[in-house]
């Protein structure tokens, strides 16, 4: 702890990542994406431009997709966190969004993947039969420099039919 | 560290936020955060304090009392967007908030944070003029209310004293069976608006405009309301020469010039969208169509 009056200040704050719950303390003007990285070892949430316009850090804050530059990690106590470390299950086997972009090249380099998987649980959650002018703009607040897109609109398109499916047939 | 150290503050109640924003200097109050963190990471401000509002759940709320609809100042842009009331009782919110940003940011950002901020191309800000909505301000003398025209004191810099915070909005919602439409050209889905326009119909005797509200964005420091054009509109026949008659009202406004775009273009996209707007309220059902 810093003495009080002197900066910078700390808190101690609950977040639950992935399911798994963690107190630490962090100084209060640190990001959830650098909390995410830096506090926790969660990597897989990249950090690209730091102010909410490439998306690579975008994580799930309560099942609702959020920049993790955009938010501070004091403002996401007692929040559950979703990041793509948390998007496979616990066996290992990928999500469905996981494996359709693997199969369709829909990453070159990956450094924007992350945040365009986690985006994408959200919007398909949503909207599980998109067309494919739906996901194009779903996908525009997501920042690619190297597929150009073709790849990822593919296999989100693919991994809204595997959803649809894997969720028809647990659907009494 | 990409933010600069401040010392940061979480009030739970509307009067703890206004004790701390009237007692301390150099504060700056944290809403969705949506345009104030981008600010704090490449440390364009430097506020000694942060008032994170989001713990005020009192300013969360979407109402309807007595005929008028009220929205707390940190209620989400998401939530507007998808709220059933507003849906039913003034779908151009909806239509405007489809253009703003991305879905990951209007989770986080708020109608409030959205109004103080101001910028010149920002949507709700025009949605609410031509809403003619009343802002809610509450300081430590209590609250007072600023209507919409009045509310950009300058450029992004709204008539809030620095001891005050905007609570709520609040407008009389149109009638049943007027007609909206928020169009704007942007060079990608999500930018900001080069020019955009929110528009309102509602419909007259034997087939007239009853009344319409006309805001632009992107054309001056704040929204500008078209006096000139929905003058034009009120008592005609909405045919597509009326229609063009009062878009062109918009060919001689004083639009501003940036790197985005000289005050020319801005003038005709002012005119096109504005035709573009009309045509597409005109459309909904029971706002009539041209002739």
């Amino acid at each position: 702890m810093t003495g009080v009056g002197e900066l910078p200040e700390t808190r101690s704050v609950t977040l639950s990542v992935n399911g798994e719950r963690h107190e630490i303390d962090v100084e209060t003007r640190m990001t959830l994406a650098d909390c995410l990285r830096r506090k926790l070892g969660k990597t897989g949430t990249h950090l690209g431009c730091e102010h909410g316009v490439c998306g690579a850090c975008t994580v799930l804050v309560d099942g609702r997709s959020a920049r993790g530059c955009l938010m501070l990690a004091v403002q996401a106590n007692g929040a559950e966190i979703t990041t793509v470390e948390g998007l496979a299950s616990r066996g290992g086997e990928w999500h469905p969004l996981q494996q359709a972009f693997h199969e369709h090249h829909a990453l070159q380099c990956g450094f924007c993947t992350a945040g365009i998987l986690t985006s994408m649980v959200e919007f398909l959650g949503e909207n599980p039969d998109p067309t494919e002018d739906e996901v194009r703009e779903a996908l525009s607040g997501n920042i690619c420099r190297c597929t150009g897109y073709q790849g990822i609109v593919r296999a989100v398109l693919d991994a809204a039919g595997r959803l649809r499916a894997r969720n028809g047939a647990i659907a009494p | 560290m990409k933010p600069p150290p401040f010392r940061y503050h979480d009030p739970g109640t509307v009067d703890e936020a206004v004790a701390l924003v009237s007692s301390l200097d150099n504060a700056k109050l944290l809403a969705g955060g949506q345009s104030l963190m981008p600010m704090l990471n490449m440390r364009y401000v430097l506020p000694d304090h942060l008032i994170d509002l989001n713990r005020i759940t009192d300013l969360s709320y979407i109402e309807e009392s007595g005929g008028r609809v009220t929205i707390g100042a940190v209620t989400r842009q998401r939530d507007i967007e998808r709220s059933d009331l507003l849906r039913r009782r003034c779908p151009l919110l909806r239509k405007a908030l489809r253009q703003v940003g991305h879905p990951q940011t209007r989770n986080r950002g708020t109608i409030g944070g959205s109004l103080c901020h101001l910028d010149p191309s920002a949507e709700l800000p025009a949605a609410l003029a031509a809403l003619d909505a009343t802002v809610h301000v509450v300081g430590p003398n209590g609250a007072r209310d600023v209507p919409m025209a009045d509310f950009p004191a300058f450029y992004m810099t709204p008539a809030i004293e620095h001891d005050e915070i905007l609570g709520a909005v609040s407008f009389d919602p149109w009638p049943a069976g007027h007609g909206s439409a928020f169009v704007e050209f942007a060079r990608r889905p999500g930018d900001f608006a080069i020019v955009g326009v929110a528009a309102l119909l509602e419909p007259g005797p034997d087939g007239t405009v009853g009344r319409a509200a006309i805001a632009l964005a992107g054309v001056g420091p704040g929204p500008v309301r078209c006096a000139a054009a929905e003058e034009r509109l009120a008592g005609r026949a909405p045919d597509a020469d009326a229609i063009r008659a009062a878009a062109l009202t918009c060919a001689d406004i004083e639009a501003m010039e940036d790197i985005h775009a000289p005050s020319s273009y801005r003038r005709h996209l002012a005119v096109e969208l504005t035709s573009r707007a009309l045509h597409a309220a005109l459309a909904e059902p029971g706002a009539g169509s041209p002739k």
